[in-house]
């Protein structure tokens, strides 16, 4: 049976592991990628598209920067822009205790290099004239923005094999293991790949792998709620999105160049890993609609053409799954991403590829260690 | 008329007014929107990811190619469309405040 | 207006056309009062579709031949029209969880349904033509429609382009209408209807009707040409068609001058809201595309969710009459009514002899297929995107993006407002022939709701 050998073994190809294979690539280990179906597929094609750092958990906005920096140079990094556009990015909020919020937020952004500008009343509203009368207040991010979650991965991935990259795709993996000093995925088919190094950038099924390791996490798995309007005239520049205790209100939308508009958010939807569909539910299509006719009842005058969803991996505390097994050594995670991983895929990528190569990073990732879910894991296999 | 439509009888009908870019367009009752304004002018829109001008296709509300602008932002498929009196349509794209308050 | 009776199913139908109204007609002779949606403000579908109430045509001239069948048609739908719950001017948009999702005049709403029947027709098959993106050109339905119900020609000079039984219905009705017709291009070949023969024997009525209809065309000065390969739509911009360039059976390249270009390969189904009902599609080899899977009956892979006419595979309208009565007795039978077995034989009997007509049709006027290996890069493939044949060739050889929905993603062809109900099954065959992989390797589209565009201002229904 055929067997494969590299440096690296990743599995899972979604922006993170298509990421992180090409700049290993850039660092001159070999590397194999393994995905399931196509590159870039699950959650990483059908996600909304931001490409923001505001509202991120502070801790979170180092990796955020650095990815930033990188969506900046795509195109002469993987001759892909991924359509990425500085737009810049603007949360909104009915509520005071919101507008309050952003102001302190702003302040410590602003310690972490993220600089965001605040608006109210008349200066709002001349200055981002679409917005609904409700809306009290927006805090705008200038260097932020959005991009296409379809091209992206898969442009990642075909950098990644013209710098050499082994790119293996419609293979699923039944099983890792570790012997020795190697790891040994073994596909469905028999075929086997071997790395000193394993990466587990697997998405919501990323805890089917973590756990074979000893190291399960509480992954929930939720389908996004998307929509997008038919193209008309561009006039919305900056990627908006309402800030909200109330799940029901947070609605978000990016107009395109092309001039389609993309709706997500108000809702999370049935996801269903193991066959691989998630599904919108009407219901939420037409909350998305009431939500946007406060928003910027403008786009009401719009029709949508197509809704679609994902399969996104949330852990219980809103922060992913990144850095090394706390069991295993060469082991490697970057999975579980809640939702709002698109715009850290980049630097992700940059970021694994640098703690897999050296042994670390510049980049803190204490908040995102698997090892805060191990008492967890003790306590769920305790008698009851 | 420089229409691209040509009526072929069942011309005895009533005549409904309406307003294409500003000039006066007689329909007939029981026209679509579509048949109104091609019996008078030649398109009923703009493409948006080519130049040229764009008058249907289908005419089964299918295709989605006859969605027209009113005046005042409003969207109307033309061709399921039935003609009333009073219609403003705008047969080039939305400016790009459309969407401001 | 009919109400769900205590006890009784809850039936609903979509479309009112030839295969929902004799489907309804049918529940109702079982006792059982159906809802019936449909999109149109007057039922009928498109084949039979009813002109305006102002106008003055009488049948025999909107439906020649057909004129009987079609008034049959309208007069059983009117008189079982107050039996019913009849919901005309609405868009089923959505189908889940047992409810569909409907919009009428802005307001959404959910019904929940024991059975869902889904007619809900065809639209035109198209290859695309270079030039096809001008205004002037329009599918053979929508001149068959402009004439029907509006009673209109598409242009002052028309030629009609393409293959199928309708290519010669619909041009020699405008010749009979006082319309110009340029000429009637036919991609087929004579040879292939000749082989065709048998089955088209299956209904010797038809084709009987279809010979006359070439010769009256050919009496009335019409050049009718067999074996064309469309080579391009001549146009401007601004003004739109102006002519159309093909290449005759010999290879040599004709022009002829027109202001109006009527296109199709006969009919495709419209399969999207059983796609949202999870019904099974499988490929169908002699016409290249995939269907929904239906038993003999109409029963599809989802229990509760019936498929009938022209929506699930083309039969035309004696077919789809047919089709909506079995779908009817299907549902009546799986709800535990006892149905007569010699008049399921019959109607069986009869479909059988529909569906080599069908085969027959396939044969004589076969999907052009092969045209698109030889589109030009610079030909519009995705009308709504305005994406070209090459950039489709490009994301599929540069991009390894050789299914489907891969190669909508990467190069939007399918995106656009009619969600590739007209450039999808070309789309297919281009991805096909640049990837070297059969047809059915690049399987399909995968259908996602809203059916046809929805908008924003839609308010829910308060119950």
């Amino acid at each position: 049976m055929s067997r494969s050998q590299a440096d690296v073994i990743i599995v899972g190809g979604g922006i993170m592991g298509a990421a992180t294979a090409f700049f290993l690539r850039q660092r001159g280990r070999s590397v194999i990628l393994l995905e399931r179906g196509l590159v870039g597929q699950q959650a990483s094609g059908t996600n909304f598209g931001n490409v923001r750092r505001q509202g991120r958990f502070l801790p979170q906005l180092p990796l955020a920067n650095r990815s930033r920096e990188i969506w900046g140079k795509l195109p002469e990094l993987i001759q892909h822009d991924a359509e990425f556009l500085m737009s810049g990015h603007i949360r909104v909020c009915y509520r005071d205790e919101q507008a309050d919020e952003f102001e302190i937020y702003a302040k410590e952004a602003g310690q972490y290099g993220l600089k965001l500008d605040l608006f109210r009343g008349a200066e709002m509203r001349a200055r981002f004239p679409f917005l609904g009368p409700e809306v009290l207040a927006a805090s705008y991010s200038e260097k932020d923005g959005h991009a296409n979650p379809r091209l992206a991965a898969p442009a990642f991935g075909r950098a990644a094999a013209r710098l050499g990259a082994e790119i293996v795709e419609n293979t699923e993996i039944a099983t890792v293991e570790k012997e020795g000093a190697e790891f040994r995925a073994t596909s469905t088919a028999g075929r086997t790949f071997h790395a000193p190094a394993l990466l587990v950038t697997a998405g919501a099924w990323g805890s089917l792998l973590s756990e074979q390791f000893g190291e399960p996490v509480p992954i929930a798995v939720h389908g996004p709620q998307m929509a997008v309007t038919e193209p008309t005239t561009y006039g919305i520049h900056p990627v908006v999105g309402v800030s909200s205790p109330h799940i029901e209100e947070v609605l978000y939308f990016r107009q395109v160049k092309r001039g389609n508009i993309v709706i997500g958010g108000c809702a999370r939807g049935p996801a269903y890993p193991d066959v691989r569909r998630a599904y919108v539910l009407p219901q939420n299509t037409l909350l998305q609609f009431r939500q946007m006719h406060r928003l910027a009842p403008a786009l009401s005058k719009l029709n949508i053409i197509r809704v679609w969803s994902g399969i996104e991996g949330y852990m219980p505390d809103d922060r992913p799954i990144m850095g090394a097994s706390g069991n295993v050594s060469g082991l490697y995670y970057a999975f579980g991403f809640c939702g709002h991983g698109f715009q850290l895929g980049p630097g992700v990528g940059d970021t694994m590829a640098e703690l897999i190569d050296t042994g670390a990073t510049s980049t803190p990732l204490e908040p995102f260690d698997i090892r805060r879910f191990a008492a967890v894991a003790t306590q769920a296999q305790q008698p009851a | 008329m420089n229409g691209r439509f040509i009526r072929l009888g069942e011309t005895g009908r009533k005549t409904v007014r309406i307003r294409v870019d500003d000039k006066d367009v007689e329909a007939l009752a029981g026209d679509t929107l579509l048949v109104a304004m091609l019996c008078s002018v030649d398109h009923v829109r703009q493409s948006e990811f080519g130049n040229e001008v764009r008058a249907g296709f289908c005419l089964m509300g299918a295709c989605q190619d006859c969605w027209v602008w009113t005046a005042e932002g409003e969207r109307l498929r033309a061709c399921t469309t039935v003609v009333s009196e009073g219609l403003q349509i705008v047969t080039t794209q939305a400016e790009a405040q459309w969407a401001n308050l | 207006m009919g109400q769900p009776v205590m006890g009784q199913p809850r039936i609903i139908i979509v479309g009112a056309g030839p295969a929902g109204v004799r489907c309804a007609q049918t529940l109702l002779g079982a006792g059982i009062s159906p809802t019936v949606i449909d999109e149109s403000r007057r039922d009928g579908g498109q084949i039979y579709r009813r002109q305006p109430e102002n106008f003055g045509r009488p049948y025999t001239k909107l439906y020649g031949t057909e004129a009987a069948r079609a008034e049959d048609l309208h007069t059983t739908f009117e008189r079982l029209r107050a039996k019913i719950d009849y919901r005309p001017n609405t868009l089923a948009w959505n189908v889940a969880e047992h409810k569909l999702h409907i919009v009428h005049e802005g307001h959404a709403s959910a019904l929940p349904y024991d059975a869902l029947i889904l007619c809900p027709g065809a639209t035109d098959r198209l290859m695309p033509v270079k030039g096809w993106q001008y205004a002037g050109t329009y599918s053979l339905g929508a001149s068959q429609i402009a004439l029907k119900s509006q009673a209109v020609s598409i242009g002052r000079k028309v030629v009609f382009m393409g293959s199928g039984p309708l290519l010669y219905l619909v041009a020699s009705q405008y010749v009979q209408a006082g319309a110009q017709v340029a000429a009637v291009l036919d991609t087929s070949k004579f040879g292939q209807r000749l082989r065709a023969l048998p089955k088209l024997l299956a209904r010797p009525d038809v084709l009987k009707k279809g010979a006359a209809l070439v010769s009256s065309l050919k009496k009335a000065g019409v050049a009718v040409v067999n074996g064309i390969e469309p080579m391009e739509i001549i146009g401007t911009d601004a003004a739109g068609v102006q002519g159309v360039k093909y290449l005759d059976a010999s290879g040599r390249e004709q022009q002829v001058a027109c202001d109006a270009v009527a296109l199709g390969y006969h009919l495709r189904p419209e399969t999207q809201l059983a796609d949202l009902a999870r019904c099974v599609f499988r490929f169908d080899e002699q016409t290249r595309q995939w269907l929904p899977q239906i038993d003999e009956l109409g029963r599809s892979s989802e229990a509760g969710v019936y498929l009938a006419g022209d929506g699930v595979r083309i039969l035309g309208a004696d077919g789809a009459e047919l089709a909506g009565r079995l779908a009817a007795y299907a549902a009546l039978a799986d709800f535990g009514h006892t149905i007569g077995a010699s008049t399921l034989d019959d109607l069986k009997r009869q479909q059988e002899k529909m569906d080599r007509f069908r085969l027959g049709l396939v044969e004589a006027f076969p999907w052009p297929a092969a045209q698109a290996a030889r589109l030009s890069d610079d030909t519009v493939v995705c009308r709504c995107e305005g994406i070209t044949v090459g950039e489709l060739r490009r994301v599929t050889r540069d991009e390894g993006a050789c299914e489907a929905n891969r190669a909508k993603a990467f190069s939007r062809v399918g995106m656009g407002r009619c969600q590739g109900r007209y450039c999808g099954h070309a789309a297919a065959e281009i991805i096909a022939d640049a990837a070297g992989v059969p047809v059915e390797m690049v399987g399909r589209l995968r259908g996602q709701a809203p059916v046809k565009p929805l908008s924003i201002a839609t308010v829910e229904e308060v119950e």
